[in-house]
């Protein structure tokens, strides 16, 4: 089957419009005819949901955890751009899509970026119109911060909670359609498998998480929003339970899987501390506005920080080395995610690393509390502040700032940020990969949708900060409900979908097997064993760098692993009750056969670009040395992978990118 | 360190549900309290048992998901964490450690840690929300100004996370904070004011609908919730109440 992106045709800034004025569209008394599947309940789904409801249609919503409101888009931190240009610092719809695009190595699709740039400011509006209480300055008017890879300030923010406060506030709506009835929330459910009748997808088969029950669900269309793959790593941002398994599902059932290799290893993460670890935890990009990124000038003190003798404090000014502010001179502790983890990386293998794993490099705020400190003495014209009363105005304005972030530092690794800089390391923490989508958000498979981070159309090879809870309300919020409609005027007198069919039949069989087998199988192995050992080979192999011999050493032991796990996993307890190891062995199931696509797909790219970096493909001498060298010629296109049965057999079909609006240039932010 | 845990264990919601004592050994000061319980679990699973469940997520303090009563304290002994953030260096080797689930009428227990939360739901629906369609067309975000310091307060309420700790924790497990620091948000806001009046005698009808009780006025509720969310907001509901009540 040949790709075909549907964009639209005409100019790029007049794509959307144009668009909006010749679809079909469905009338009120009909939309309540039509019911549609929402797998997912954060920023995308949820706000898809909302949307759905507010225009009519029945939306039945399902969620694993207990609320929609704990999805982990309520851990996103630092904040969410628009091109709002309220700071009148030259930003317009065209610099955040060229931002978007160049940060994402040129691997996006412009049509969809544009798009997403143009209702990126709707999402403000609307986010106020909803309550939700976004940092405001002195005038009463919204503040805006800087994140990486831009030259203007266009992100909003709520404290260090703006995923929080734009989850509760699609929450909200949400809770407007159920109190309606207008959406039937599934809480403590999870998706297991899409039904698909002539093609179309029809309905999907859940299990029930606290009874253990099967259950059918029928629908004239199915949108998943179910987010990002890290956890295939085992360590990663995100929850504990975040998992690919309604994407996995729906790439087997037909829906093309792309760019599973795009992952995002996020530069400023708590290093780990032991074996036990079961999950890292990120500290906001945001922090890179007044944080400094430093290691010890020479070896020697880098040994005396490890030993115990020396505090980085003890160290001046020209003992330090702020390697991002030496490479990249124009972007500085503001560079993109990738560029600032692989050069974290490289200064740690050269055995810079600051702790006692040798895997830690220092964020560092004293020179932002001293310069807050003297501003704030002057506006309260405080002649001759003394050290300490600078320090304590200083300190005054990061707390508002970064508050919660520097506590949640202090409780888990017991240290005072606001006394002596904090170690961080680069952790997996998004994927730009997912399933593949046409224009209109449309999987392979008809009627079947997919947004949020769930979907790959974006963020190119890399995202850039605040864009994925940009990405996920203009997906949920502004893009899903025009292009679901025009799908849906086809369907207005299909009448209600039976769950009563073959189709359903076979899907629920399917799902009580794969349960009874897990269950009756009393192996040797906890769940966890598997996925830990899974989560090393992607780490050591498909991580920040990757070479050839690695992948196809990483398709190999994944392969090797997964046989294993069907042999000898122990998954005790029941099917048919509250079950958590059994949840588990599911989405580890899946997990080890994603983990073999990503290195195949990693495999394939032979280029460097954004988040993927092969040591084969870099930049050997000039200015640009040691740098990514991507390779337009030969792979500007997105992988889309068909499934085929093994991993290692999946059929590779290309979306050739056409860039008519950017000019493709290498990435440079030095 | 090595440490005792006693632990509540209950099959299901008909269950009666038991203590039962486990061991543990060579635990690291550095691991949170859920890490902890994953050796644990991991122990009994290698033991052919069943594993104890407890609700958990993100393991960074803001989901909300979480909740474990600890030696007699929701989210165990530290402050202003949720017990995905508590550390174990917050015990010492030998201790016995009590770990129940968050109880009260309103969360019926499903199994051993966990609790059904549902009541919370039902009271956001009554009225957590703002009436407006999304549609592209709402007013500039800057066409209102906010003071600041509205904008802030607002914030400090809307950071609840809806754990429950402070039901588990009142006496009378009331859940006046949680429904306060919702009714706070938007009585702050602008935005908020339309409805002000019916949002606060839903929510209150609700809650009072679900079983959770009265104030008892001794403040356990702010010491004991993760987010900080202060008695104000209890008392800012309050006042909305009376209004809306006269009004009304």
């Amino acid at each position: 089957m040949a790709l075909d992106s549907k964009t639209p045709k005409g100019p790029l800034k007049d794509k959307w419009t144009d668009y909006k004025n010749h679809i079909d569209l469905v009338n009120p008394a009909n939309k309540r005819n039509i019911d549609i599947i929402v797998v997912g309940t954060g920023l995308a789904g949820g706000s898809a949901s909302a949307t759905l409801a507010e225009l009519g249609y029945n939306v039945k919503a399902f969620a694993y955890q207990d609320s929609p409101r704990r999805a982990h888009s309520i851990a996103a931190q630092g904040g969410i751009n628009a091109a709002k240009n309220y700071q009148g610092d030259g930003d317009s719809f065209y610099r955040l899509f060229y931002d978007t695009v160049k940060g994402g190595d040129y691997r996006s699709r412009e049509a969809n970026v544009y798009r997403l740039a143009e209702v990126s400011a709707n999402i403000i509006d609307q986010c106020v119109a909803q309550g939700v209480p976004f940092a405001r300055d002195y005038g009463g008017l919204l503040d805006n911060r800087s994140f990486g890879g831009v030259l203007v300030s266009r992100t909003f923010y709520a404290k260090g909670q703006t995923g929080q406060q734009l989850l509760l506030g699609a929450y909200s709506a949400m809770n407007r359609q159920i109190a309606r009835g207008k959406i039937e929330m599934f809480n403590r459910h999870e998706m297991l498998d899409v039904v698909i009748v002539d093609g179309k997808a029809r309905g999907i088969i859940a299990r029930n998480l606290v009874t253990g029950e099967i259950e059918r669900h029928s629908a004239h269309a199915v949108v998943i929003a179910s987010g990002g793959y890290g956890n295939v790593y085992f360590l990663s941002t995100n929850a504990m339970g975040s998992n690919a398994t309604a994407a996995w599902k729906i790439h087997k059932k037909g829906a093309y899987f792309a760019n599973p290799c795009y992952t995002q290893i996020h530069p400023t993460c708590i290093p780990r501390s032991g074996d036990y670890q079961s999950k890292l935890t990120l500290m906001s990009e945001s922090l890179r506005n007044d944080g400094r990124i430093w290691v010890p000038k020479n070896l020697d003190d880098v040994m005396a920080i490890r030993e115990g003798k020396k505090k980085p404090t003890d160290l001046s000014e020209d003992e330090r080395d702020y390697y991002l502010e030496r490479r990249y001179p124009a972007f500085g502790n503001l560079v993109p995610r990738d560029v600032a983890s692989r050069a974290a990386k490289e200064r740690c293998d050269a055995g810079y690393g600051v702790n006692a794993t040798g895997e830690a490099v220092y964020l560092d705020f004293a020179s932002a509390i001293k310069r807050y400190g003297t501003e704030q003495s002057k506006i309260h014209n405080i002649s001759n502040p003394s050290e300490t009363k600078i320090y304590e105005l200083g300190q005054a304005i990061i707390e508002a700032k970064y508050g919660n972030l520097f506590q949640m530092y202090n409780k888990i690794v017991d240290e005072d940020p606001y006394r002596t800089p904090m170690m961080i390391y680069p952790a997996v923490h998004y994927t730009m990969g997912g399933v593949w989508v046409d224009y209109n958000l449309m999987t392979t498979v008809e009627g079947l949708y997919c947004l949020g981070e769930a979907n790959f159309s974006d963020h190119g090879a890399n995202r850039l900060g605040a864009s994925a809870l940009m990405q996920g309300l203009s997906d949920g919020y502004f893009v899903l409900p025009y292009t679901i409609g025009d799908y849906l005027s086809n369907d207005i007198r299909t009448g209600k979908i039976s769950t009563d069919t073959e189709e359903f039949e076979e899907a629920e069989k399917e799902v009580a097997e794969r349960i009874k087998f897990f269950i009756n199988n009393k192996g040797e192995h906890s769940v966890d064993y598997y996925h830990k050992k899974l989560g090393k080979i992607m780490w050591d192999k498909c991580g920040m760098s990757r070479n050839e011999q690695g992948l196809k050493e990483a398709m190999v032991e994944i392969k090797a692993l997964r046989e294993d796990f069907w042999k000898n996993v122990n998954v005790p307890g029941d099917a048919n009750e509250m079950n958590p190891e059994l949840e588990k062995a599911g989405r580890v199931a899946d997990f080890l056969e994603l983990g073999e696509l990503f290195a195949k797909d990693a495999l394939d790219r032979n280029e460097s670009c954004g988040g993927h970096f092969r040591e084969e493909s870099a930049e050997l001498d000039g200015p640009q040395k040691g740098e990514a060298k991507r390779n337009d010629k030969d792979y500007a296109y997105v992988s889309a992978w068909e499934y085929k049965g093994e991993p290692a057999d999946a059929v590779l079909h290309k979306e050739e990118l056409e860039f008519n609006d950017i000019e493709l240039k290498q990435r440079s932010y030095k | 360190m090595n440490l005792t845990l006693k632990i509540w264990r209950q099959k299901n919601a008909s269950d009666k549900g038991k203590m039962v004592d486990y061991k543990v050994t060579d635990i690291s000061e550095h691991m949170s309290f859920l890490e902890m319980m994953d050796v644990l679990n991991e122990q009994i699973i290698n033991k052919g048992e069943e594993p104890v469940a407890f609700d958990h997520d993100c393991r960074e303090g803001i989901c909300g998901m979480c909740s474990m009563y600890i030696n007699g304290e929701a989210h165990g002994p530290d402050r202003g964490v949720t017990t995905c953030q508590l550390h174990m260096r917050m015990f010492k080797d030998g201790d016995t450690i009590t770990i129940e689930p968050f109880r009260a009428a309103a969360f019926p227990v499903i199994k051993d840690l966990v609790v059904d939360r549902t009541s919370f739901e039902r009271i956001q629906q009554a009225g957590g929300y703002i009436s407006v369609n999304t549609s592209g067309n709402t007013q500039d975000a800057n066409s209102i100004p906010i003071p600041k310091k509205d904008a802030d307060d607002a914030m400090d309420a809307a950071t609840c996370i809806g754990c429950g700790a402070c039901v588990a924790t009142c006496k009378n497990s009331s859940a006046m904070l949680f429904v306060g620091a919702k009714v706070s948000q938007y009585a702050l806001l602008p935005q908020g004011q339309v409805e002000a009046t019916d949002r606060v005698l839903n929510m209150v009808a609700q809650m009072d609908a679900e079983g959770f009780g009265n104030c008892t006025n001794t403040g356990a509720c702010e010491v004991e919730c993760p987010k900080g969310i202060s008695l104000e907001n209890i008392a800012r509901m309050n006042r909305e109440y009376l209004s809306a009540s006269l009004k009304g």
